[in-house]
C-alpha cells in the first residue's frame, strides 16, 4: 500500500510543480487576492460624496456646512441653488447625500426654535446609508447642542452649570479603535482558503477522469482508498501552506493583531482543510468534466461564504437559516480565526468548534470516498 | 485424442444495460491462451462495455467471465493482477516524461526496479522509442502516444492484454510496430484480446467476433468468415447514391447494398463480370456514376449482409 501511495504522491508533486503557471497559481493568487480583498473589505465609510442646498446663506448655516466638510467622513463637492438639482445628481449616482438649508434656519435657531435640516440621502446601499446617516446624526446633534450651550451661557450662564449630560466611556475590547478590517482579515483568510481547497481538490480528481487516466489507473491493483489519498494529500499539503501565507500577509500587512496561539489556528486549519477536501471530493463525483465540477463548486462556495457570517452576522438570519449554518464548516473556522487573531483564546473555548469541524470533516470525506466507488463504475 | 486448446478468457452470457439500452446482450465466446482475438464491430455494438467488463472496472448485469482462471465478475482485484487493460482513449499522464510514466504504471503493479528497467529498454526498443524517454508524453505524436499505452501495459508482464480499438488515428509506421510487437507477445504465450472497427486489421487476428448491438453474429477465423459472404464487394462512385441503389435494388443475384460516403457497395455473387452489365443499366437509366470496381469487403458490408441474412448464430 504505502509504495503505491508515495508513488501517487510522486506523480501529484511532479505534475504539480513541474508546469510554470501551475506553480504560480497555487501560490500567486491567493496572496494578490489576500492584499486586494483587505483593502476592499471594509464596512467603514469615508468620503461619501454631498452636495448641499443652502438657501439660508446664514453664519450659522455655513458654520453647519463647514462641519461637515472638515472630517473625513463627508467630502462636499458642490454648493447647489436650486432644489431639483439634488434629485438629479442622485438619480445620477453623482452623489450620495443631499443636504438642504431652508431660508429662515438661523432665523429659528436664534428665537429659540426648532430649525429643519432636510437630509436627503441615496439608500440603495442601505448600509452606507445607515452609518451616513448616523454621522449626520452625530454633526447635527453636536452642533444643535453646542449652539444650545452657547445661547444658555450668554443668557444665563449660572444655569450652564447644572445642565445634566451623560458622558459615554467606551471600551471596546479586542479591537478598541473599531477597525472592520480587523474583523475582516480573519474571515478572508478563511473564505480564500475554502475557494482554493474545493476547487484544487476537486479538480485534481476530475481531471483524471476527464483525460481518462482514471480508468488507466483503475485496471492497476491500486485501490480507490489509495487513490483518494493519493489526490487529496498534496493539496491538503498545499492548502496548509497557502493558510500560512496568507495568515502572514493579514498579520505583517495588514497588521491585524495575531493574540492566541499558532498552534491552535492550525489545528483548526487541519480539521477546516479535512472537511474542504470532502467537499471537493464530494463534487468531483458529481462532476465528470472540469466544467461542470467549476459550475456545481460554485453552487457551494457561494452560500458556504454567505451563510458562515464572514459578512453577514449569524444572529440576524431567521432560525431555519441559523440551523442550517451548524453544518457549514467555515462557521466554525472563521470563530477559530477570529478567536485566535483577536480575542486571543485557545482550545479551552474553541473546543466545540474544532469538535464540529473534526465531525464534518470525517462525514463529508466518508460521504466522498463512498460515491467515489460508485462513480468509479 | 488432441488435446482441446486452453481458454484464457472465457465469456458466459454476459450482459449489460445502460438506461433502456443493452450494450452487451448475453454474450458467450472463448479466447484461446496465445491466441490473438478480435472485437469486430461498428461503433455501438458493446466492444468497448465488453472490454470494461473483462477488464474489472465495470460490473456486469449477468453472466459470468473468467479471465485466467479468475472469476472477473466476483473477484476483479485479483483479474487486475494478471491482464492489462489499454483504453481507446489515451490514458497517460500528457504531463509525465515517458520514462515517468512508465516508472508510475510499473509501481503501482509492484514491479522491482531492475525488471522495470530491463523490461522498458526492451518494450522501448521494440516500439522504436528509446531516443523519446525523456519527452513528455503530450508531445509524442498519436502513433507514439498509442505505443507507449502498450509499452505501460506491458510493464508487469501481463498474461492477457485487452486492447480497445488500439490502432485508431495511428500512422502506418507506429502501426506495423505495433503488431510487430503483439505478435511478438503472442509467441511468448501471451493472449490478447483487441477490438477494432477495422476489417483489413480483423485480418491480423487468429480468430475474430462479430458484434452487433451488443450481440454476437459469427465467430471464427477471419478466412471463414470471409467465405461466408461468399461474395465479392462492388464499389460504385456517384453523386446520387439514392438513385443508384432504388435502380439496383431488384437486380438478380445482388444480396445486398450498402450506402457509403460517396456511392454504393454492392454486394453480389461473381462481381467482376457483372460489371459492364452494370456499367450499361446506369447509362440507360441516365444516373451518374464515376468507376465501378470490385474492393475488399468491409466491416459494414459483411454486417449488412450478415444482419440482413437472418438471426444471429453462436457458432
Amino acid at each position: 500500500m504505502w509504495a503505491r501511495l508515495k508513488q501517487m504522491l510522486i506523480k501529484e508533486f511532479i505534475q504539480v510543480f513541474r508546469d510554470k503557471r501551475t506553480r504560480f497559481m497555487l501560490f500567486g493568487p491567493p496572496i494578490i487576492q489576500m492584499l486586494m480583498f483587505g483593502y476592499a473589505a471594509t464596512f467603514e465609510i469615508y468620503h461619501v460624496p454631498t452636495v448641499v442646498l443652502d438657501l439660508d446663506h446664514s453664519q450659522e448655516s455655513r458654520e453647519l456646512i463647514s462641519r461637515f466638510s472638515s472630517g473625513r467622513y463627508f467630502d462636499v463637492q458642490r454648493q447647489l441653488t436650486d432644489y431639483r438639482q439634488v434629485g438629479d445628481l442622485i438619480e445620477q449616482g453623482k452623489t450620495t447625500i443631499g443636504l438642504e438649508i431652508h431660508a429662515g434656519f438661523a432665523q429659528n435657531l436664534r428665537k429659540g426654535q426648532t430649525a429643519p435640516l432636510q437630509v436627503i440621502v441615496d439608500a440603495t446601499n442601505s448600509n452606507t446609508a445607515l452609518i451616513a446617516s448616523a454621522y449626520i446624526t452625530q454633526i447635527a446633534l453636536g452642533f444643535a447642542r453646542d449652539y444650545q450651550m452657547d445661547r444658555i451661557d450668554r443668557i444665563m450662564p449660572q444655569v450652564l452649570k447644572q445642565v445634566p449630560s451623560i458622558q459615554l466611556e467606551q471600551r471596546p475590547w479586542y479591537n478598541p479603535d473599531l477597525r472592520s478590517r480587523w474583523f475582516f482579515v480573519p474571515g478572508i483568510i478563511g473564505s480564500l482558503t475554502l475557494v482554493l481547497v474545493v476547487t484544487l481538490t476537486a479538480f485534481a480528481v476530475v481531471r483524471e477522469r476527464e483525460i481518462g487516466t482514471l480508468e488507466q489507473i483503475m485496471v492497476t491493483p491500486i485501490r480507490p482508498f489509495e487513490f483518494i489519498l493519493g489526490k487529496t494529500l498534496p493539496f491538503f499539503l498545499i492548502g496548509l501552506l497557502d493558510v500560512s501565507l496568507i495568515a502572514t500577509v493579514g498579520t505583517f500587512w495588514f497588521e491585524v493583531p495575531f493574540r492566541g496561539h499558532i498552534l491552535v489556528l492550525f489545528a483548526g486549519a487541519v480539521l477546516f482543510l479535512l472537511s474542504m477536501q470532502g467537499v471537493g471530493l464530494l463534487i468531483s463525483t458529481v462532476s465528470s468534466t472540469q466544467q461542470q465540477a467549476m459550475v456545481t463548486g460554485f453552487f457551494f462556495i457561494m452560500p458556504a461564504v454567505t451563510f458562515s457570517g464572514f459578512a453577514f452576522p449569524i444572529s440576524t438570519m431567521p432560525p431555519w437559516l441559523q440551523y442550517l449554518t451548524y453544518l457549514n464548516p467555515l462557521r466554525y473556522f472563521l470563530v477559530v480565526l477570529r478567536g485566535t487573531y483577536l480575542k486571543g483564546i485557545g482550545m479551552e473555548i474553541l473546543w466545540p468548534q474544532m469538535l464540529a469541524m473534526a465531525a464534518l470533516g470525517t462525514g463529508l470525506l466518508m460521504i466522498a470516498v463512498l460515491r467515489f466507488h460508485k462513480a468509479l463504475d | 485424442m488432441q488435446e482441446k486448446p486452453q481458454s484464457a478468457i472465457i465469456v458466459e452470457g454476459l450482459t449489460k444495460s445502460f438506461a433502456n439500452v443493452r450494450a452487451v446482450d448475453r454474450l458467450s465466446f472463448e479466447v484461446h491462451t496465445g491466441e490473438i482475438f478480435g472485437l469486430v464491430g461498428p461503433d455501438g455494438a458493446g466492444k468497448t462495455t465488453t472490454l470494461r467488463m473483462l477488464a474489472g472496472i465495470m460490473p456486469a448485469d449477468e453472466g459470468t467471465a473468467r479471465v485466467a482462471d479468475v472469476d472477473v465478475v466476483h473477484d476483479p482485484e485479483n483479474a487486475k493482477r494478471q491482464l492489462s487493460y489499454m483504453p481507446q482513449r489515451f490514458g497517460l499522464y500528457e504531463d509525465l516524461t515517458v520514462n515517468e510514466n512508465i516508472r508510475f504504471y510499473a509501481d503501482l503493479f509492484g514491479v522491482s526496479r531492475t525488471e522495470r528497467e530491463d523490461r522498458s529498454a526492451l518494450l522501448l526498443q521494440a516500439a522504436g522509442m528509446r531516443e523519446f524517454r525523456l519527452r513528455l508524453a503530450g508531445k509524442l505524436s498519436g502513433g507514439m502516444k498509442q505505443k507507449l499505452s502498450l509499452v505501460c501495459a506491458l510493464i508487469h508482464r501481463p498474461k492477457i492484454i485487452l486492447l480497445d480499438e488500439p490502432t485508431t488515428g495511428v500512422d502506418p509506421i507506429s502501426r506495423r510496430d505495433f503488431w510487430r510487437i503483439l505478435y511478438e507477445l503472442v509467441s511468448q504465450g501471451v493472449t490478447i484480446l483487441a477490438s477494432t472497427a477495422y476489417l483489413d486489421e480483423a485480418e491480423r487476428c487468429h480468430r475474430v467476433a462479430l458484434l452487433h448491438q451488443g450481440r454476437l453474429f459469427f465467430c471464427d477465423t477471419p478466412k471463414n468468415l470471409k467465405a461466408r459472404l461468399g461474395k465479392s464487394v462492388l464499389s460504385i462512385t456517384s453523386s446520387e447514391p439514392r438513385r443508384l441503389r432504388a435502380e439496383l435494388e431488384n437486380v438478380v443475384g445482388i444480396s445486398s447494398l450498402v450506402l457509403t460516403g460517396d456511392g454504393l457497395h454492392v454486394v453480389v455473387e461473381n462481381g467482376v463480370s457483372r460489371i459492364p452489365e452494370f456499367e450499361a443499366r446506369l447509362k440507360g437509366a441516365s444516373i451518374p456514376f464515376d468507376t465501378i470496381q470490385q474492393v475488399t469487403p468491409t466491416i459494414e458490408d459483411l454486417f449488412v449482409h450478415a444482419v440482413g441474412s437472418g438471426a444471429p448464430s453462436h457458432a
